[in-house]
């Protein structure tokens, strides 16, 4: 006679399991021929970097030749959105360009966050041609710490 | 003026291999010249003042950028569409410039070099006398 024991299997067995497993690892072999190291492809002006810990979420964007004054950020729910212009500068009279591989123009990128945020909270700023917009967590997207009572 | 596109990070190829981690990546740049100087633009995101280093040597002009290390800070990334990365690029100028009355300065990201040229020489007459 066969006894099994309770310990001796799992609880729970997704029967999947193995083909999320593969799944995922084909999903990243996609994402890494269409753009190097897990990179997404950006399509719209500025390519943002966008990251979290446990109360913030920040996000980050390369506007280089950008003033702090030449950039508009708003937040409506949880959409960000960051306008701006980069403006030519004035290079004065008799000129003869070599190269050209800067743009100028205007951009606006909505934004759909990952989490709620809390919109008073909100902090920005533009060093070396990179926009940081901190945004706080909204206090129901925090994880929290929930003692056992003894 | 139309709408602004995504630029995509070219890796540089250097010779020789570097010691420093990270990538290297060539920085957009603009060129123009103007009766008294060559003006050099080039978008270096992210790289403080203190750690861009141009150089002019032989007729060949360097830009080398440093990105600082980012401290870990315990973030998780959720989404990726730029790598921080150094910059590097080389050009060969072909005027001759005043080497020390270059200017190099940084704003908002943005080197902006002038490279005053050098004065024509004077045509110098040789007077030939009979004997």
């Amino acid at each position: 006679m066969t006894v099994v024991r309770f310990g001796d299997r799992p609880f729970y067995r997704n029967p999947w399991v193995e083909f999320e497993r593969m799944q995922e690892e084909m999903e990243r072999l996609a994402r890494g021929l269409a753009g190097g190291l897990g990179l997404e492809r950006p399509t719209v002006y500025p390519p943002v970097n966008i990251s979290e810990d446990a109360d913030h979420v920040y996000v980050e964007a390369e506007v280089p030749g950008l003033a702090p004054t030449d950039l508009e950020i708003a937040l409506e729910g949880d959409t960000l959105t960051i306008k701006g212009e980069r403006r030519p500068t004035e290079s004065g009279g008799q000129v003869s360009y070599h190269r050209r591989e800067v743009e100028y123009g205007r951009f606006s990128r909505a934004i759909d966050l990952p989490v709620r945020v809390d919109a008073n909270g909100v902090t920005a700023k533009c060093t070396d041609g990179v926009l940081t917009v901190v945004l706080p967590k909204a206090a129901s997207a925090r994880p929290r710490q929930i003692t056992v009572a003894g | 003026m139309g709408e602004l596109r995504v630029q995509r990070k070219q890796e540089a190829r250097t010779a020789g291999e570097r010691t420093k981690g990270g990538r290297q990546f060539v920085p957009a740049v603009e060129i123009y010249e103007t009766p008294e100087a060559v003006v050099v633009r080039a978008d270096l995101p992210g790289v403080p003042r203190e750690n861009v280093k141009v150089s002019l040597e032989d007729g060949v002009l360097t830009i080398d950028a440093a990105m600082p290390d980012q401290p870990a800070d315990g973030r998780r990334m959720l989404v990726q569409e730029f790598e921080r990365g150094h910059y590097l690029r080389r050009f060969t100028i072909s005027e001759a410039i005043d080497q020390g009355r270059i200017s190099a300065r940084m704003t908002n990201g943005v080197l902006t070099l002038e490279l005053p040229k050098q004065a024509p020489a004077k045509p110098r007459c040789i007077e030939v006398q009979c004997g």
